[in-house]
């Protein structure tokens, strides 16, 4: 399959999107009454729930910190997400440090001060895998922590691109994502334009960096006007209610 | 603007496995037409004019052409040909191409790129109106035929609306499937075949020539009660597939025999020994270069190649008469000479490509139907149609093969062009470079606009940035009349007691920068291209021979390797590389430079150095046939050539001095110090090359013929096989020692590129060479390789920077295939040319030389003239002699009573034997010994009659 066509002269993609279209996003927030917070979004194929708890009391003694929230993260990926049903959902090597980098990025975003000696829990979970799984976890937990109604710096929005025949494509698809280009995810704050998420896999070169992670940024701006006017939906619609 | 469909799959992975991919239709994909009101925002502006200018006399309005895929498949020449204009090709039609024939997608790409053919690509599939579904039950055929349809319908009612021009151009199906035709005329869709389009065409006649002939399914089944069919069924591809994984059959690539049309053999990856194909049965019409798949035979009936040499000489006439020509069957004692053996069941993919070669001469010309004789022996001979009979007779012309059906004995092909008439030298050297695939049109002028302009001067700058070598007393040595020189050395003693050499070579990466038209042109390219009496080159002259070419008394740019070596030994203190301007103080020839040493009278620097270096050559030789270096043989010969008349006047066998060793070991030093520095920069993506060691059934007939004059070789090791050939000399015929040589070399494997991080350490192995790891530095200015592997060592010490795809594994293993299958072509190229030269200078001449038996068939003996370097086979014929007798075990064969033995001295005459005006080729006679009616013309004549 080395020489399949990710990208057509005509400028078409193989599902039919030109280069810099992501797939369509819908967000359902507030469906788990449970939680503090909980959206479940998907883009395109790929299907996320994020559940957020919290602040709450720590559980540990550990896990206090005086002047800040601890944040605690778990990715996970149901059994029957991918194609070929996977053995474990979570505790896995890629699981784990998926679980810590978004953790990161999170105590970015989060104004964790307002919290002191307390905890916030987020739980992300892949119910359909097709592509850019990290990016769109991003963007869920971003709507679950609005709808839990902790403050943060900004949206966090996320994209991953990848470059084919020189060009960037946005929002990767399963089939795109194994295909033989190099991968960056990049997760921002729209507004300041701040990175909080950067991941490359496999070598891009430092020419096409520049290029890659522009139309990724722009990506996330898309992203967040298409989050902003989700969220206001909901808002409308739940002070209607 | 998005419509979202999602659509579900299955595909075998070793299990099934359910693949869900999203499908977007879009209402932005443009219809292509200039002018349309309906359609906005055309990527790269619409390529189809509003009202098209029509010459047919079926449709008198304004259209346009939609080909279905298997037009675009078999008719590929006609779409090709620039009076077609105003097609629509529908994305279905290129998917399918894309999957059934890369070659033919990637020529309708071209079409499509070149704006004045006015192609257009509708991405039907991501249309929203013209999308259609699979329905449950319909075959993926059928689905794309009447996505097809979809289209044009879609087609007629939109330029019906969006375009102003009355009456609106309309869309016309080309489609040779009956069934197809029927349902498009059922939906209101003009649709014709091609045939019918093209006949009614008031201008270019010439089309009908172009046009492939596809015999209609119905027809063949109507005519085959009649008809005689020669081939078994190819089974489907579902099958082979199945097969080939059980293990019941195997793929590999169709390799015809040069020797005998009935043999052929089939290369297989997990196999050490080709698989054996006998007869036109079981070869079952796969043409060279095909991949087929084989089903082996049970051993006990494994034979091994017949040793006839036979050519097919059946005429299109004949074909009524059944081919009965059966080879002999294996009548082999010898088990080591057994080959699997086996049948082609089916053929997986084609390979055709367009064929050079000549119509066979008929009584009648006037007629449509001919005979085409390919160049390439490996090829069938092909049956087309063409008007043009009598204009074409002794012309080079070339045909592609459209179709062997099972009902003929010869594929079926059709004429693509005109190339010139026969022994003209300029049509002969097309054909040759045709024939190799060698670029060689001259550079475009977009490649031209890269060139520094003249007149160019280094500036101080540059001169700032690099090591100032003018004064040194730099010189190369070159053979005659070279001049693209792309190294030059240098010896100086150092204060310290050693002394440093330096190998300069060209700066090309210097002038060919990344990303340009002429790096990619010189990429296609891959090599220069040395022919008997001109050369193709790789980067444009301005470049080759002037300001590249490490000319004496100018300021070049060089990339230097400097060594600290100790004079004594040759042993290496230190290894520099730096970029470099030098001027070279003298352009030697190896004769000048021998003189130059030998001359003990001078003592100028240039000479001293020469002196230096061969010194230390001599040691560094030493050293690498200590570990194993091989060194191997092959005639080469070189031609006089004619200034005004470019006509070979004289053959001059290459001779070998001291000093071309000289030269040599520096470069190998040079080679393998920069393999070792790029691989260790870049241990994932470095440019290396490779020798791996043959198998050793390879060296089966070689161990064999030295066996016959009493000497035992050993082939465990390069060196081993190194100190064997060394020791098999016999005292009274010099000669033999180099024919050992020249067997032993046709025993090896072809050296390759590749990328260093395909294959682990070990395997980076140079078998020839004894080096463990080597590389292409040093000819930037004929090899791509060498530029690649230049930039490499630029940026390993900081002196260039890196582009994205120099580091990229893949984009360089994909580069190394191209540059090995560049390489092998030219050098088959250069081989052709050679003949072609030998066969122009005994034209008018009538020699008698000494010879030696290379090779012992069962009909013929295969004799190499050494001062020539020609090889040819001298036929004996079974009939009006006493039997021939071959004997495998000790290869010889007895004619008459005279035994022919590998290495023996025979006497022959070379003369080129002319029958008629388009057959001449060189033949040899014997002259002694004596055998009566031993010549080549007799005994061709002879197996004629045998097979009337």
């Amino acid at each position: 399959m080395a020489d399949f066509e990710y990208l057509s002269p005509e400028g078409l993609r193989s599902d039919g999107r030109r280069p810099q279209e992501l797939r369509v996003l819908s967000c359902n927030i507030s469906h788990c009454l449970q939680a503090d917070g909980s959206a479940y979004l998907q883009q395109g194929n790929t299907r996320v729930i994020a559940t957020v708890y919290g602040p709450h009391d720590v559980s540990r003694r550990s896990e206090a910190q005086h002047d800040k929230a601890f944040i605690n993260c778990q990715f996970s990926m149901a059994t029957f997400s991918t194609s070929e049903r996977k053995k474990r959902p979570t505790g896995d090597k890629s699981c784990l440090e998926t679980s810590l980098a978004l953790k990161k990025t999170f105590e970015a975003a989060i104004l964790t001060d307002t919290y002191p000696h307390s905890k916030i829990d987020i739980f992300v979970q892949i119910l359909q895998s097709d592509g850019s799984d990290k990016a769109v976890s991003i963007n869920a937990i971003t709507m679950a922590l609005i709808d839990a109604g902790i403050p943060m710096k900004d949206y966090v929005c996320a994209t991953s691109v990848t470059l084919i025949n020189d060009t960037p494509i946005v929002d990767l698809n399963y089939f795109e994502e194994r295909g033989p280009g190099p991968e960056l995810i990049v997760g921002t704050l729209p507004k300041s334009g701040k990175i909080v998420f950067l991941q490359v896999n496999s070598r891009l070169h430092i020419d096409n960096m520049e290029k890659v992670l522009k139309e990724g940024m722009n990506g996330n701006q898309r992203v967040h006007t298409i989050l902003d006017t989700l969220i206001k939906k909901h808002l409308e619609k739940s002070i209607l209610t | 603007m998005l419509t979202s469909k999602t659509f579900v799959k299955k595909t075998k992975k070793g299990n099934v496995l359910k693949v869900v991919r999203e499908h977007y239709l879009r209402d932005d994909v443009h219809c292509g037409v200039r002018d349309c009101s309906l359609c906005k925002d055309c990527p790269d502006g619409p390529s189809l004019d509003p009202s098209p200018l029509t010459h047919s006399t079926l449709c008198q309005y304004p259209h346009f052409l939609l080909p279905d895929t298997n037009i675009c498949l078999h008719q590929i020449d006609f779409l090709e040909d620039p009076s077609v204009h105003n097609v629509i090709l529908t994305q279905v039609v290129l998917q399918e191409v894309r999957n059934i024939n890369p070659g033919i997608h990637r020529r309708l790409r071209d079409i499509v790129s070149n704006k004045a053919r006015k192609f257009y690509v509708f991405s039907n599939e991501h249309h929203k109106e013209a999308y259609v579904e699979r329905r449950e039950n319909e075959g993926a055929n059928d689905r794309n035929d009447r996505a097809i349809r979809a289209c044009c319908q879609w087609y007629n009612i939109h330029l019906a609306k969006g375009l102003e021009t009355t009456p609106p151009p309309r869309v016309i199906l080309l489609t040779n499937d009956r069934e197809n035709k029927r349902r498009a005329s059922a939906a209101g869709i003009e649709s014709y075949t091609v045939l019918e389009y093209v006949q009614s065409l008031t201008v270019s006649s010439h089309l009908l020539d172009r046009l492939a002939t596809i015999a209609d399914g119905e027809d063949s089944d109507k005519s085959s009660t009649r008809k005689k069919v020669y081939f078994p069924e190819h089974l489907a591809l579902s099958v082979i597939q199945r097969g080939l994984k059980t293990g019941k059959y195997l793929q590999g690539a169709f390799r015809g025999s040069r020797e005998n049309y009935l043999e052929g053999f089939v290369s297989i990856p997990s196999l050490e020994k080709w698989v054996l194909v006998q007869g036109l049965e079981n070869m079952n019409r796969a043409v060279h270069d095909d991949v087929v798949a084989v089903e082996l035979f049970p051993e006990s009936s494994w034979t091994s190649p017949c040793g006839i040499i036979e050519a097919d000489l059946t005429s299109n006439k004949e074909e009524e008469e059944t081919d009965t020509a059966q080879l002999p069957a294996g009548k082999t004692s010898d088990p080591s000479l057994v080959q699997p053996t086996g049948k082609v069941v089916g053929i997986i993919k084609r390979n055709w490509r367009p064929y050079c070669g000549t119509l066979l001469p008929l009584q009648d010309m006037k007629g449509f139907r001919h005979t085409f004789v390919p160049a390439e022996r490996r090829i069938p001979r092909i049956r087309i149609e063409t008007r043009q009979g009598p204009n074409l007779l002794g012309k080079r012309i070339m045909v592609s093969i459209d179709a062997w059906s099972r009902l003929a004995r010869f594929p079926s092909g059709h004429f693509v062009k005109e190339l010139g008439p026969i022994g003209d030298r300029e049509t002969e050297n097309e054909v040759l470079l045709l024939e190799h695939d060698v670029p060689h049109l001259p550079f475009s002028p977009a490649v031209l606009k890269d060139l520094p302009q003249t007149p160019w001067v280094i500036t101080d700058e540059e001169i700032s940035k690099r090591l100032d070598l003018r004064h040194l007393s730099i010189c190369s040595v070159d053979p005659p009349g070279c001049t693209d020189i792309d190294d030059a050395l240098h010896y100086r003693e150092l204060d310290n007691g050693n002394v440093e050499v330096g190998v300069h070579i060209a700066d090309v990466s210097h002038f060919i920068r990344p990303k340009t038209a002429l790096d990619e042109e010189a990429s296609n390219r891959g090599t220069t291209v040395y022919l008997a009496e001109k050369r193709i080159d790789m980067v444009p002259e301005l470049l080759s021979s002037n300001l590249c070419s490490l000319r004496s008394g100018e300021e070049r740019l060089a990339f230097s390797v400097l060594w600290e070596m100790s004079p004594d030994d040759a042993h290496i203190v230190s290894t520099r590389f730096v970029k470099t301007v030098i001027e070279s103080k003298e352009s030697l020839t190896y004769a000048e430079a021998q003189m130059k040493i030998d001359d003990k009278s001078l003592r100028d620097d240039v000479t001293t150095s020469l002196r230096g270096l061969n010194s230390l050559a001599k040691i560094l030789k030493g050293r690498r046939l200590e570990a194993g270096a091989l060194t191997l043989a092959s005639p080469e010969i070189r031609f006089e050539i004619d200034s005004e008349t470019h006509d070979p006047i004289d053959l001059i066998n290459k001779e070998l001095k001291e000093t071309n060793s000289l030269v040599e070991e520096f470069m190998l030093l040079a080679n393998v110090s920069v393999a070792e520095a790029i691989y260790e920069a870049f241990p994932d993506c470095a440019l290396l090359r490779r020798h791996p060691p043959p198998p050793t059934s390879n060296y089966d007939i070689l161990l064999k013929a030295a066996k016959g004059k009493g000497f035992d070789l050993i082939v465990d090791s390069a060196k081993s096989l190194a100190d064997s050939l060394e020791m098999a000399r016999i005292p009274d015929n010099e000669y033999f020692n180099t024919l050992l040589r020249i067997m032993a070399t046709r025993c090896m494997m072809q050296a390759v590129y590749f990328c260093s991080g395909s294959i682990t350490y070990k395997e980076y192995h140079h078998y020839g060479l004894a080096a463990p790891i080597y590389t292409h530095f040093t000819s930037p200015i004929r090899r791509y390789s060498d530029i690649i592997v230049h930039r490499l060592l630029a940026v390993s010490i900081d002196s260039d920077v890196t582009y994205p795809l120099l580091l990229d594994k893949h984009h360089t293993q994909q580069l190394s295939n191209h540059l090995n299958h560049r390489h092998k072509m030219a050098q088959y190229a250069q081989r052709s040319s050679v003949s072609l030269h030998t066969h122009l200078f005994f034209k008018e001449k009538d020699k008698v030389e000494d010879g030696f038996v290379l090779l012992v068939r069962r009909n013929a003996i295969q004799v190499i003239i050494p001062a020539y370097g020609i090889e040819g086979s001298i036929f004996f014929d079974e009939h009006g002699q006493s039997a021939l007798q071959y004997d495998e075990s000790l290869l010889s064969l007895t004619v008459s009573g005279t035994k022919f033995c590998l290495f023996d001295k025979v006497v022959v005459r070379i003369a080129v034997e002319k029958k008629d005006l388009q057959t001449s080729k060189l033949a040899l006679c014997l002259v002694s010994p004596v055998i009566s009616g031993s010549n080549g013309v007799e005994s061709l004549k002879a197996k004629k009659k045998k097979h009337k």
